[in-house]
């Protein structure tokens, strides 16, 4: 019998369409993997087997009925942060403790409503603030991504998935969900989605509800997908995208089918590479990946155009005033009375400061002083008030490229994967994993990554694609230009199972597998 | 800007997080690296700029003036680490 867990998200709905496989036997599929991986990976926080088996038989009796809908059956993965009702949710912070909301995401309940099964809650970094899943109260989610030492053997090195969605990304991955959602603040898609390769797309701000997400800076929030394919991913921002009235930033705007965009091709389009991008201390092989996008944007029949953004360097210092002053203010609610942790104190203020003290994390702790101090009396309009000017001038550079182009081509990170602990010391080296994906969020943008190479190390780089606000047809059809061009990257073998059982899937062997027929691509 | 631990000691007050000296001293280097590198931002001429209020242009939202929830007390308190008749239990503020 073929590996269920090594379909894509697209192949596994086609066989529960024809019945070729049963709901419950594809997530007892991933729950037996996840049960072989999880201590060694690390990437779910929780599983509900009886949940999912649960929700699996309802998709069942839905499919014999032929009553299925768009995501009847398939096996997900959910990202901590996001709400659900009777389970355990805590932003992997100690501070939420055991909190059991008593509703559900608006994110999650789409997915729900149209089948998906729900394999459990997925690492993040604490409230979301990292960018290696390293500050997870859960402890880190090691990639299933190893690098090549210089003698070209794979070393043991315990490489970081990204963050914070590192357990969306090392999931997907590591084949231990079909797809998994995911949030970006400043980048915690598309660079989790880049170090393991995997697809990650960050609709436009009001695309999808932030209501029942754990907020961290409201203005810059956003759900999305983390998937195998482009396809994958077009499948599952369809259904989490909806207007929502109980945010009054989601958008009230029909929802387009992605995936019917992924047939159009490129022919005419116009791909902007901006120059400011090319950043000192890029390395060179991102370089080289970019230049190779470039060529295959061409090949496609994209027109390709240098364009200017040139408060780009100035975004990453505004998020890191922006996103903290807004997280001081949103993480306000966590004062041991409502729900979660409560460390005694002589009197209120004691309880509140001991249990914040207790319950919040070193990086949470930073930017909370961080946003409490630029939000204090005094400074206030040299710090918030100035970063949201710089804020709107960015808006205005990609306001003015859209006049030129209608997508913008540029890398997802700055540099590949780096091992746990290797960025730890220093808080700003770990802000700089950031540096491309974060106007993204400044701007309210939709930017996805798509994977399109591998390292010297042979671990997995990311393109990234900006599109115009609403802009999200436009880059699944981009993206499913480079897919079909560059292939699909899984990691070679499945290590964490150990010597002897380690059965990697035929079709993940060697560096690149073709999704289907169609790639024409050199590798 | 530079930061002195007095003032790391301020903000973590106003933040409600209790602190000990050898946190604040730590802090007051990781503040400081922070603010220094941000404080390329004065390079910026934003003089008339408009700061940010939303990313998407879209009207402000309005409702009837309405219940449209209610009745969930028990829901409310229901992950309070203390809780008594549907409500918070806190430290005694009045003496």
């Amino acid at each position: 019998m073929t590996d269920l867990t090594a379909l894509t998200l697209a192949e596994a709905r086609d066989k529960l369409k024809t019945k070729e496989v049963s709901a419950t036997e594809l997530t007892k599929a991933h729950l037996s993997a996840i049960e072989a991986a999880n201590a060694t990976i690390n990437a779910y926080v929780l599983v509900t087997p009886e949940h999912a088996l649960a929700q699996a038989k309802a998709s069942d009796e839905r499919l014999r009925k032929g009553e299925a809908r768009p995501l009847e059956g398939l096996p997900l993965g959910n990202k901590d942060l996001f709400a659900t009702r009777g389970i355990r949710t805590t932003a992997c912070s100690k501070i939420l403790d055991d909190f059991r909301p008593t509703y559900e995401s608006t994110v999650g309940q789409n997915l729900w409503d149209a089948g998906a099964v729900m394999l459990g809650k997925l690492n993040n970094d604490e409230f979301a603030m990292g960018s290696s899943n390293e500050t997870s109260a859960f402890g880190p989610v090691v990639s299933p991504w190893r690098r090549r030492g210089k003698d070209g053997k794979p070393t043991t090195d315990k490489l970081v998935p990204g963050g914070s969605s590192g357990g969306s990304s090392a999931a997907v991955a590591a084949d231990l969900c079909l797809a998994a959602t995911a949030t970006d603040t400043g980048g915690s898609i598309r660079q989790p989605a880049a170090l393991t390769g995997t697809v990650g797309i960050k609709p436009t701000y009001g695309r999808c509800s932030r209501w029942g997400i754990v907020a961290f800076a409201s203005s810059l929030d956003q759900a999305g997908p983390i998937a195998k394919t482009v396809r994958d991913a077009a499948i599952m921002l369809r259904t989490m995208a909806s207007h929502d009235p109980k945010d009054t930033t989601s958008v009230n705007a029909p929802v387009p089918n992605y995936e019917a965009a992924l047939g159009k091709g490129i022919k005419g389009l116009r791909v902007g590479v901006p120059k400011e991008y090319r950043v000192d201390g890029m390395s060179k092989e991102i370089e080289k990946l970019w230049d190779e996008g470039i060529q295959w944007l061409k090949s496609a029949g994209a027109t390709i155009h240098e364009i200017s953004l040139p408060h780009t360097k100035y975004a990453l210092p505004a998020y890191y005033i922006v996103a903290p002053a807004e997280a001081s203010s949103n993480l306000a609610r966590y004062d041991g009375v409502r729900y979660g942790l409560r460390v005694p104190g002589k009197d209120l203020i004691d309880t509140y400061e001991n249990t914040r003290a207790a319950g919040f994390g070193k990086e949470v702790r930073r930017r909370i002083l961080i946003g409490t101090y630029v939000l204090s009396a005094g400074y206030y309009d040299a710090y918030y008030l100035k970063a949201q000017k710089v804020r709107t001038l960015i808006k205005r550079d990609f306001d003015e490229a859209w006049s030129k182009v209608d997508v913008v081509l540029t890398p997802t990170t700055p540099s590949p994967a780096f091992a746990s602990g290797e960025k730890t010391g220093d808080p700003l080296a770990m802000y700089l994993e950031d540096i491309f994906t974060v106007t993204v969020n400044m701007a309210g943008l939709p930017g996805m990554s798509v994977p399109a190479g591998l390292s010297s190390q042979g671990t997995p780089l990311g393109l990234q694609l900006i599109g115009q606000p609403f802009g999200e047809e436009t880059l699944f059809r981009v993206g499913q230009a480079i897919e079909d061009a560059a292939g699909r990257f899984k990691a070679p073998e499945r290590w964490w199972l150990g010597d002897g059982s380690g059965s990697s899937p035929a079709s993940a062997k060697g560096k690149a597998t073709k999704p289907a027929a169609k790639g024409k691509g050199k590798r | 800007m530079q930061v002195d631990e007095a003032t790391v000691r301020r903000i973590a007050r106003l933040a409600r997080i209790k602190i000990t000296d050898e946190e604040a001293k730590g802090l007051r280097q990781e503040l400081n690296g922070i603010l220094d590198w941000v404080e390329q931002l004065s390079e910026v001429d934003t003089g008339n700029v408009e700061p940010m209020t939303r990313v998407v242009a879209q009207d402000l939202k309005k409702r009837e003036d309405v219940v449209t929830d209610g009745e969930m007390a028990a829901d409310i308190v229901a992950n309070a680490p203390l809780a008594e008749d549907n409500f918070f239990v806190v430290p005694k503020v009045v003496e």
